[in-house]
């Protein structure tokens, strides 16, 4: 089978397009990565470790503008005869895979969890991630965008070879006019480590006992949806149902209760932590390890001890 | 200005998730159904905001069965100016854009909101695919949108921080969190609703795609390890050793 595989970074291979590439390889066939962004040549050509057999790129296209890239990925998919095309499935995929769904009359699976099952059925997580579904596609061409860390890229090859590929991918008509970029802070949906908290935190003022453990591990921020929509902490902070859905390696959770709309956020996280002062709290059903106790107690002790880890070696 | 809002029913958001028909159909007994909120909260107060700043219509508008009119009326409760509700079972995203698309194509819309995806699929399909059916460009989970004549300013969040983008009418939008609050609808607009135009429109022949062949539930997670509020140091020992995420 011949796969393509569309990735959009910039200035480094992010970890999501070395997931992309690795799932075609798990699925098995030809891969051939078709790229945007301001990758140079010799890093692309370092995608053949993960399993692509050639890279085309057209860093003229804009990612900004799903028309281009839409554009792009269909040339590129008749170039070389691709009969599944996987994405990472970020703000860009979000954007373009639906386009190029409708383009090629590709069946798309957005979000999957996993590579293909024997009958050729696409795992995915469906109502917030309390339950799962399989897909199955009824068009010849297929196109599967694959949810962040649900695989990890595995280097099986060497390089493979980078080639400059003209997508005619036509004008943009969506201008970046402006990019804003926080310094210090770690983007809440790439984190691998999240600290959090609710109301139980009882003002804006208290969130240095978060800030900290969050420093101690090298953690990302978020909060519950009281917590955002009353302004302690910004929009972009909070992590729910209606909010940003998250899956880092580790969700410590303090002061929040566990509403089934914040769980939905977070249930794809790999370990839970709890801290919360009512012991019959629902999130505790939810938690892999809990604490029962009083944030403004246990938070401390709890950068204290991870300090103390974190200075001596493992 | 004429502003389109696609609206999808959705589960209430506390709804309990169960399958039928040997997982293969979701039980909707006892489910409440509401207006997707992302559809509502984002893309229709949003869409009204802008009507009520620049004058126009706003039309929203269904894929769905006569049963969904709970939902048109609670848009239309919220100040939508009338309805469009195409006669169908939402079968998949691509059947459901399509048949939005069609629609659209022939009423001259200057503006296409979706919600950013819906709280049951969780798909972020439709939007993308109605921009392409009608090749109109489109912008994906934006969480501000302004209109100045012709040209809309958008801002997305990008990993790391915020993109703000201009494009010209028409165009498509996608609305994320931040774009708007939400409105509680009031009596004289639930009165209103009761009489505002709902039109129903017969579905053009479309395929789909991609059908849901079986459902599950996730395993139940192993019962919780409790920690003593005094002894941090052996909750990191077992986050490193024995949860190894750290």
């Amino acid at each position: 089978m011949n796969i393509l595989v569309y990735i959009n970074s910039s200035n480094h291979l992010a970890k999501s397009a070395l997931e992309a590439v690795t799932y075609a390889k798990k699925i098995g066939g030809t891969i051939t990565v078709v790229a945007t962004g301001s990758v140079d040549d010799a890093t692309l050509g370092t995608l053949g470790e993960y399993g692509a057999q050639k890279v085309l790129v057209d860093r003229s296209v804009a990612t900004e503008d799903s028309q281009q890239v839409t554009r792009l990925i269909a040339k590129a998919a008749e170039s070389t005869g691709a009969e599944l095309i996987v994405f990472s499935h970020d703000l860009v995929a979000k954007a373009v895979a639906p386009r190029l769904s409708v383009r090629l009359k590709a069946g798309l699976v957005s979000g999957a969890v996993d590579v293909p099952n024997a009958s050729g059925q696409v795992k995915v997580n469906v109502f917030s991630g309390k339950a799962f579904g399989f897909v199955e596609v009824k068009s010849a061409k297929k196109i599967i965008s694959l949810l962040p860390n649900s695989f990890q890229p595995e280097k099986t090859g060497s390089a493979c070879p980078v080639e400059a590929f003209d997508g005619a991918a036509g004008t943009a008509v969506i201008k970046v006019v402006e990019t804003k970029m926080p310094e210090g802070e770690i983007p809440l949906p790439e984190a691998e480590l999240v600290v959090s908290a609710g109301r139980g935190l009882k003002g804006p003022e208290n969130w240095g006992i978060v800030e900290d453990l969050a420093k101690a591990l090298g953690a990302a921020t978020a909060c519950s949806r009281p917590v955002a929509d009353i302004g302690w902490r910004p929009h972009h902070e909070h992590v729910g149902q209606t909010g940003v859905a998250i899956r880092p390696n580790l969700y410590i959770a303090a002061g929040i209760s566990g509403a089934i709309q914040h769980l939905a956020g977070v249930n794809g996280s790999k370990v839970i932590v709890v801290i919360n002062t009512d012991p019959e709290a629902p999130f505790f059903k939810a938690a892999d390890y809990g604490v029962v106790g009083d944030a403004f107690d246990v938070l401390p002790k709890l950068t204290e001890a991870v300090k103390k880890f974190r200075s001596t070696p493992h | 200005m004429k502003i389109l809002v696609c609206i999808s029913k959705s589960p209430d958001t506390t709804s309990k998730i169960a399958f039928t028909d040997g997982n293969k159909q979701f039980d909707e007994n006892g489910v409440q159904y509401i207006v997707n909120p992302y559809d509502e909260w984002y893309a229709l107060v949003r869409g009204l905001e802008l009507k009520e700043t620049l004058g126009g219509n706003l039309t929203i508008i269904t894929v769905g069965n006569a049963a969904d009119e709970a939902i048109i009326r609670k848009a239309l409760a919220i100040g939508a100016d009338d309805a469009v509700r195409i006669d169908a079972d939402p079968k998949d995203a691509y059947f459901t854009a399509i048949q939005i698309a069609e629609y659209a194509k022939s009423n001259g819309f200057d503006l296409i909101l979706t919600g950013k995806e819906t709280i049951n699929y969780n798909g972020s399909q439709v939007a993308g695919m109605i921009a392409e059916a009608m090749d109109l460009p489109f912008v994906s989970l934006a969480t501000k949108l302004d209109i100045n004549g012709t040209t809309a300013r958008m801002e997305q969040e990008i990993v790391g921080g915020v993109q703000v983008v201009e494009a010209n009418l028409p165009l498509v939008v996608s609305c994320a969190k931040g774009m708007a609050e939400q409105r509680i609808p009031n009596m004289r607009g639930i009165m209103a609703a009761r009489t505002k135009p709902l039109t129903v429109v017969a579905p053009s022949a479309t395929e789909e795609l991609t059908a849901y062949a079986e459902y599950g539930l996730p395993a139940p997670k192993s019962a919780v390890k409790m920690i003593d509020p005094n002894n941090m140091d052996e909750l990191v020992a077992l986050l490193h050793n024995e949860a190894k995420v750290i």
